[in-house]
């Protein structure tokens, strides 16, 4: 038997939000996913939606536990993560 | 002495003069006070809008403003920061968002306000998506607000260190 699965929540802001059609939603994430830029390829490969949101995976922001990340962080440890296009507040 | 720092996020409008008084009022150790205050504009590249909607990624963005409020604050002897950033939907000509920095002298003051406003603009977790008559649209980040957040890179020294 592999290790366990790992279980995350996921939150999705502005048009990453609306393409992928939900705000949140709590997943279990295969072992071999081991950082957030696979996790993004992990997510497109759910779906037309999720394709359509992850199309182009440079332009995304990450956050872990509410803390920007790299695409090369690891997830291990993470309650909550996040995906957003880049800010424009201000 | 410790800063005085305020960090909101709300829907309801502020008033920025006021926020100002409140930060400096009965002290006598504050010689500048500089006051930003971000507006809703009428066009988007020219194209008129109707209204403008902030969404907000709450928790994060207070977590967000905090860190870089703290930041200022060890890069500038700054006596007080007040930061409030709206959300939610807002019509042209009112008030998006304001920063207040208070100091000694004015040099750290315009300084740290300059620099506040460059990491809001890149790091706090808001997106604008406005209101046009033929429908609605995300407000695309721009790469001169990244080119400005770098100028406040830090120090050599600790980039030589890494």
């Amino acid at each position: 038997m592999g290790r366990n699965k790992m279980k995350l929540k996921l939150r999705y802001f502005a048009w990453v939000r609306e393409r992928i059609g939900k705000p949140d939603e709590d997943v279990e994430v295969p072992a071999g996913v081991t950082t957030v830029a696979e996790l993004m390829t992990w997510l497109a490969a759910r779906g037309e939606e999720y394709a359509h949101a992850f199309e182009n995976p440079k332009v995304i922001r990450a956050a872990i536990d509410r803390a920007h990340v790299k695409p090369q962080t690891a997830i291990a440890g993470a309650g909550e993560i996040a995906f957003f296009p880049p800010m424009t507040g201000g | 002495m410790t800063t005085q720092t305020i960090v909101r996020i709300q829907t309801e409008p502020f008033d920025t003069a006021a926020e100002a008084a409140a930060i400096t009022r009965g002290r006598t150790d504050a010689g500048a006070v500089v006051t930003f205050t971000g507006i809703c504009r009428g066009d988007e590249n020219g194209v008129p809008i109707a209204s403008l909607t902030l969404e907000h990624y709450p928790g994060m963005a207070e977590a967000e403003i905090e860190r870089h409020v703290a930041e200022a604050i060890e890069r500038w002897p700054l006596i007080g920061v007040t930061v409030i950033h709206r959300f939610g939907r807002i019509l042209p000509g009112d008030d998006i968002m304001m920063v207040v920095t208070v100091s000694s002298h004015r040099a750290a003051a315009f300084a740290a306000a300059d620099f506040l406003m460059d990491y809001l603009k890149t790091r706090a977790p808001f997106w604008k998506q406005v209101e046009k008559t033929d429908g609605k649209i995300w407000v695309e980040a721009k790469a001169t607000d990244d080119e400005a957040a770098g100028r406040w890179a830090a120090p050599a020294k600790h980039q030589a260190a890494e």
